[in-house]
C-alpha cells in the first residue's frame, strides 16, 4: 500500500455547457473528485445511473476533456495531453465499454478485433495470428473463434473478446465500464472470475465502474460511492460493506438483494427523486433525500474527507430521524 | 434521404452466398440480370456478332429496312444499325461504370469528411450538396457543355455532379449515426487515428447499402448519356450512342421507324434490367432499405 499510485485523480471536474448563446451555463457531470489507484489494486466506482461514473472513466481515458483538476498516470500528467502525446500512454491503459457486442466493430472478425491494438501501436514483428490465439486462450475462448464475427457471439463470449483486446498490449491499468452489464448472473460470475484471475496473473490495476454491489464486493479492494458527480464515501471495500458511514452508502447497501431470505433486513428507503444537476441542492447535496438530515445539512456543505457527511453513521447507532417528516 | 440507417449487421461469406442464391431464385432479379447480361455480352462481343463497321458510311444502302444482312436495318447514311447499337452499348456501359465509380469514390470521401469532421464544415458541405442538387440536370448539362464542349468527358462530368451530392449525403448521415457508437469510441480509446477509424470502422458499414443504391442509379446515368447525346451535348458523331441513333431516327420516324426503335429499344432493355436487378439486390442484401432510392 506504500507503492506510488499508478493513477491519481485530483479534484477533477467535468463541465458540460448547456443553454443557448444568451443563457450560457454549465452543469457539472463530475464535480470535483480525487482518488488514487496503486499498482495491482482494483478500485470500484459505484453509483446510480447519472451519477457521473462513466463520465469520470471517459475523462481518465482522455475521451472527455476536464474543466478543472489534474489526472496523473504513471507519473505523467495526462489531462489536456494532445492525441499524439497521449497515444503511447494508451498502450499502458485500456478501457472496456459497457455494451459487450456493441463495442466490437461489426464487420471485423474476432481475430482482427483482439489484435487491433497491435495494428494501432505496432506489433514489433509478432505474428498477429499467433497473438490472436494466445489472447483468446488467455480469456478461455477456443482458437477457432478467431474467424467469427461479433453478431455470432453470445454476450459472455463478446465480453471475453473485449477483455482479450483490453489486455493485448499488456497494460498496467484497465478501466472497465460496467463489465457485467447485460450478462446473466452465471456469466457475470465467469467474467468477474476471469478479471480477478488476469489481474493476479498480469499484475493489473483496475478501475471498475458499476452499479452492481455484488461486483464491487467480489473484485474491489477499495471503493468510492458517487452521488451527483461527487464522492460521498471512499474506503476499503470490506470496511464500507461492514459499516457504511454515509447515509447514502447505507441506503445503497440496504437495497442490495441478499441471498439469505432469513437474514434480518433493515432497509433504508430514500424518498424523492435524484435532484437535477441543473439545480443542485444547497449545503449537503444529499439532504433532500437523507432520512437523517438536520437543519445544518441544508445550510452547510459537508466537511471534506473520506466521508462527506455532517453526521456520519456509526455501527449500531441510528441518528434521530429528520424533523420535517413523520 | 437523410434518415439514419443504423449500422447494418455484419455478413460472412456464407451469408453472401445465401444472398446470391436468393437473388437467383427471385424471378424479377433473374429477369433483370438476364437483360443486363444480354446488353453486356452484346457490347463486349460486338466485333464477333456483326461484321459491319458502325461508322462506315454506305450511301447506296441508306434507309434499308431490317433484313438478314442488316438485322435492324440501316440509317440515313447507310450505316448498319445493329452494329451501331452494339457499339453504342459500349459507350453507355463505359459512361455508367466510370461515372458511377468516380461518383461513389468522391461521394464516400466527401460524406466521411462531412459526417466525421467539425460541425461548421458539415453545415457548409450540406449547403453545397443541396445547392448542387437543386440544379435541373438538363440545365446543368447545358451550362457545363457551354464551357467544356460536347464530349464523353462532359457527359461523365455531368453524371458525377448529379450523383455526388446524393451519395455524399447518404454517407454523411450513416457516418454520423455510426461515429457515436461504442465500437468507434473503443477504437478512439485504443489510440486509433482518424484515418484508421474512418477506413476500418466506419467505411465498411457504409459502403454496402451505398453500392446497392448506386446500382439502382445506373439506368438514370444511361438515360443522361442517351439524353445528352440526343441533344447533341454528348458523344460526337460519328461515334455511335443510343441517344444519337434515336436522334437520327427522330426526323424520319414516320417513314423509317426502325431507326428510332433501334435507338430506343436498348435504352428500355438496360433501364428495366438494372432497375429490376437493383431492386432485387436491395431487397436481398439489405431489406431495411426497402422503399428507398
Amino acid at each position: 500500500m506504500t507503492a506510488a499510485p499508478i493513477l491519481s485523480v485530483d479534484d477533477v471536474q467535468v463541465a458540460f455547457p448547456v443553454g443557448g448563446l444568451l443563457a450560457r451555463d454549465a452543469i457539472l457531470g463530475v464535480a470535483g473528485v480525487s482518488f488514487e489507484v496503486r499498482p495491482g489494486e482494483t478500485f470500484a466506482l459505484v453509483g446510480e445511473s447519472g451519477s457521473g461514473k462513466t463520465t469520470l472513466a471517459r475523462a481518465i481515458n482522455g475521451l472527455q476533456d476536464i474543466s478543472q483538476g489534474a489526472i496523473t498516470f504513471e507519473g505523467v500528467r495526462i489531462d489536456g495531453l494532445g492525441r499524439a502525446r497521449m497515444k503511447p500512454l494508451r498502450r499502458r491503459m485500456s478501457m472496456m465499454f459497457q455494451d459487450p457486442v456493441g463495442s466490437l466493430s461489426p464487420r471485423m472478425t474476432v481475430g482482427d478485433l483482439v489484435t487491433e491494438p497491435f495494428r494501432i501501436h505496432g506489433h514489433g514483428g509478432r505474428n498477429l495470428r499467433d497473438e490472436a490465439v494466445r489472447l483468446l486462450n488467455l480469456v478461455g475462448l477456443p482458437a477457432d473463434f478467431a474467424g467469427r464475427y461479433p453478431h455470432q457471439l453470445s454476450g459472455g463470449q463478446a465480453r471475453r473478446v473485449g477483455v482479450a483486446r483490453a489486455i493485448a498490449l499488456d497494460p498496467a491499468l484497465i478501466i472497465a465500464d460496467e463489465p457485467t452489464a447485460g450478462l446473466d448472473v452465471s456469466v457475470q460470475g465467469e467474467v468477474l472470475n476471469l478479471l480477478n484471475e488476469l489481474r493476479e496473473r498480469l499484475g493489473l490495476a483496475m478501475v471498475i465502474i458499476t452499479h452492481n454491489l455484488h461486483v464491487v464486493h467480489h473484485v474491489a479492494d477499495r471503493m468510492a460511492v458517487m452521488y451527483l458527480g461527487r464522492f460521498v464515501e471512499v474506503g476499503e471495500t470490506g470496511t464500507v460493506f461492514a459499516a457504511p458511514r454515509h447515509p447514502y452508502t447505507a441506503a445503497l447497501l440496504s437495497a442490495n438483494p441478499e441471498p439469505d431470505p432469513d437474514r434480518a433486513r433493515d432497509r433504508i428507503t430514500l424518498p424523492a427523486e435524484v435532484p437535477s444537476l441543473m439545480s443542485r441542492p444547497s449545503g449537503c447535496e444529499f439532504h433532500t433525500r437523507c432520512p437523517w438530515a438536520q437543519a445544518k445539512c441544508a445550510a452547510m456543505p459537508p466537511p471534506a474527507g473520506d466521508v462527506s457527511c455532517h453526521f456520519p453513521l456509526s455501527p449500531g447507532a441510528r441518528p434521530p430521524p429528520r424533523e420535517d417528516r413523520p | 434521404m437523410s434518415e439514419a440507417v443504423s449500422s447494418p449487421p455484419a455478413r460472412t461469406r456464407s451469408d453472401f452466398g445465401r444472398s446470391v442464391r436468393r437473388l437467383l431464385r427471385e424471378p424479377l432479379g433473374l429477369f433483370g440480370l438476364s437483360l443486363v447480361l444480354l446488353v453486356i455480352l452484346g457490347a463486349v462481343f460486338a466485333d464477333l456478332l456483326t461484321q459491319w463497321d458502325p461508322t462506315r458510311i454506305n450511301p447506296r444502302d441508306r434507309f434499308l429496312g431490317p433484313s438478314a444482312a442488316h438485322l435492324l436495318g440501316t440509317d440515313q447514311l447507310g450505316r448498319d444499325l445493329f452494329s451501331r447499337v452494339l457499339h453504342g452499348g459500349r459507350i453507355a456501359l463505359y459512361v455508367a461504370l466510370v461515372s458511377t465509380a468516380i461518383s461513389l469514390a468522391i461521394g464516400i470521401v466527401l460524406g466521411l469528411i462531412a459526417g466525421y469532421g467539425p460541425r461548421w464544415l458539415d453545415n457548409l458541405m450540406i449547403l453545397l450538396f443541396d445547392a448542387m442538387k437543386s440544379f435541373p440536370t438538363v440545365m446543368l448539362a447545358l451550362a457545363l457543355v457551354t464551357i467544356t464542349g460536347p464530349s464523353l468527358t462532359s457527359v461523365i462530368l455531368v453524371v458525377i455532379l448529379v450523383n455526388v451530392p446524393g451519395y455524399a449525403r447518404i454517407v454523411r448521415t450513416q457516418t454520423i449515426a455510426i461515429k457515436s457508437s461504442e465500437f468507434v469510441t473503443a477504437a478512439q480509446s485504443m489510440g486509433a487515428s482518424t484515418a484508421r477509424i474512418l477506413r476500418v470502422h466506419i467505411m465498411p458499414n457504409v459502403i454496402g447499402p451505398l453500392v446497392i443504391l448506386a446500382s439502382m442509379d445506373i439506368p438514370v446515368v444511361i438515360a443522361i448519356e442517351a439524353g445528352m447525346s440526343f441533344l447533341g451535348l454528348g458523344v460526337r458523331p460519328p461515334t455511335p450512342s443510343w441517344g444519337s441513333i434515336l436522334n437520327d431516327g427522330f426526323g424520319q420516324i414516320r417513314e423509317t421507324p426502325w431507326i428510332a426503335i433501334a435507338g430506343g429499344l436498348p435504352i428500355i432493355i438496360i433501364t428495366l434490367g438494372f432497375t429490376f436487378l437493383g431492386e432485387t439486390l436491395r431487397d436481398v442484401f439489405d431489406p431495411r432499405l426497402k422503399g428507398r432510392g
